[in-house]
């Protein structure tokens, strides 16, 4: 893309692309760091996820603002506008990431080392790398402005929904067995509920993208595979 | 140009683009020359009954050659001819058969900076009426009541409409010049960059009667505000050197035009 006539303008767009790749880089470590935490039982690593999300909110607020005035002062079309609004987007995608892997973190010491069963753990971080696969993909594709990219994400989303039903109906499971097994078990359903929401956003960035290049919008309707609403557990009572 | 396919989809609420509206100009192949300089190549494009077109392009891209054109008003200069047709009701203007002064009563036109004539507010008005009908006195205060209203004027004026029309605002002047034209009862309206000497409330008591016009009238403005294009037209057509480049609904054109040039003359990456 040639730049501007007012290079100032290139300036303004190029902070809201270096802030929301700043923003990308801290979502990404804190899901990898909040599963870990999690998995390990690493209450310091946990407590340092909850800690990086402020800046997570500082950026996007600087996001919004920088859009705002860039709106204001230089009424921006066309693509420029696009990037504008797509920036907007995004930022607040990011920001939700960021607290939902901070609410993983959070219940990683609520849980602390309570007896956690391994299929469940190992699903979980199943789980949560299909959903960082997605995530750096996804942050790829808006960096790069990448249509065929961002689609792809927006494709693949199925199967963590499918993954998130299957750990659902697991933790049902163990929560009939024994009712000790409630408290924990409901964290980490959160937990998967959580990292299915983060794969939910890059959904959402992937939109962004392919508007943001093409100024046309995906159709409404994304293949889906949450079926954790229709699952019942037979007690055999 | 002309078979560039209208994407109507993005069309919502009612100030967008309506193509099904009756073509009211239609130009085809037109070539203007000043001397031996071609300004204009080979265009063709149509113009719909009651929408806003507006002109965009860097200057000397022939959008007011294009404009001009409409009434024939380049006439006046023997340097400079027309080639090609431009169907007003699907009658070719260029036709020497055409009566010049029977069309630019049909075109009206507005300039970039207010022409009120050395004379009174009523006479600015009632001037071009009486050069083209013998009204009796009576209906021709209502015409030119009539005209001051629609031109969104009278309110301001109708106190003291013998008072010489040079006294008016800028903003004021350039309306007055708007209800000399709307007077002569035209089909069209022409307006070259109409609202660039204005300061932004008499530009946007401009742009709030183009609104109201375009119920009545065809128009066609010339602007280089390229905000002002994207608020007041329905249809968009992009200009450079001479040719069309791109020509469609305004919210397409400044959402996602298709053409690289467009999208680099409308975010301000030309050069």
């Amino acid at each position: 893309m040639a730049e501007h006539i007012v290079s100032s303008y290139d300036n303004d767009l190029q902070g809201l692309r270096r802030r929301i790749t700043e923003m990308g880089g801290i979502a990404e470590k804190m899901l990898v760091d909040s599963i870990a935490a999690l998995v390990r039982h690493d209450k310091a690593l946990a407590q340092s996820v909850i800690a990086s999300d402020s800046r997570l909110d500082v950026l996007q607020r600087e996001v919004e603002e920088s859009a705002i005035l860039t709106i204001a002062r230089r009424q921006p079309l066309a693509v420029d506008l696009r990037e504008t609004i797509s920036a907007i987007r995004v930022s607040g995608d990011v920001e939700r990431i960021g607290d939902l892997a901070k609410n993983i973190a959070k219940r990683a010491l609520a849980i602390g080392e309570e007896f956690q069963p391994q299929k469940i753990v190992l699903g979980l971080q199943h789980m949560s790398d299909l959903v960082l696969g997605q995530l750096k993909d996804v942050l790829d594709a808006y960096t790069q402005q990448d249509t065929a990219k961002a689609v792809d994400v927006w494709k693949r989303d199925g199967a963590i929904d499918a993954l998130y039903t299957s750990l659902f109906r697991e933790l049902l499971t163990y929560m009939m067995e024994d009712p000790r097994n409630i408290s924990f078990c409901t964290h980490l359903l959160f937990c998967a509920k959580n990292i299915e929401r983060i794969g939910d956003h890059t959904t959402n960035i992937a939109e962004t993208v392919h508007y943001l290049v093409l100024g046309e919008n995906l159709a409404i309707d994304r293949p889906k595979n949450d079926r954790s609403i229709d699952a019942t557990v037979n007690t055999g009572a | 140009m002309s078979s560039i396919a209208l994407d109507t989809s993005s069309a919502i609420g009612k100030s967008t683009a309506n193509t099904a509206a009756p073509v009211r100009i239609a130009v085809r192949d037109l070539n203007f020359y000043y001397g031996d300089f071609r300004s204009l190549k080979d265009i063709s494009i149509d113009f719909y009954d009651r929408q806003v077109t507006a002109l965009i392009g860097p200057s000397g891209c022939g959008k007011s050659t294009l404009l001009r054109t409409f009434n024939r008003i380049y006439s006046l200069y023997p340097e400079q001819r027309a080639e090609g047709e431009i169907l007003l009701d699907g009658q070719n203007v260029l036709s020497p058969s055409i009566d010049v002064n029977e069309l630019r009563a049909r075109v009206g036109m507005v300039f970039q900076k207010p022409t009120p004539f050395p004379m009174s507010i009523y006479d600015n008005i009632a001037f071009g009426i009486r050069l083209y009908e013998n009204l009796p006195r009576s209906e021709l205060d209502g015409r030119v009541e009539e005209a001051l209203r629609k031109a969104a004027l009278w309110d301001e004026v109708k106190d003291k409409l013998r008072q010489s029309g040079m006294g008016l605002s800028g903003g004021q002047q350039q309306r007055l010049c708007i209800a000399r034209t709307i007077a002569q009862q035209p089909e069209v309206i022409l307006l070259d960059e109409p609202t660039s000497a204005l300061d932004p409330i008499s530009t946007g008591k401009i742009e709030e009667l183009i609104e109201h016009l375009r119920t009545e009238f065809t128009i066609v403005i010339v602007t280089h505000n390229m905000q002002q294009a994207a608020r007041i037209s329905q249809f968009t057509a992009f200009m450079y050197l001479g040719e069309l480049v791109e020509f469609g609904p305004t919210n397409k054109m400044f959402m996602t035009p298709t053409k690289k040039q467009t999208q680099d003359y409308i975010t301000g990456r030309f050069g």
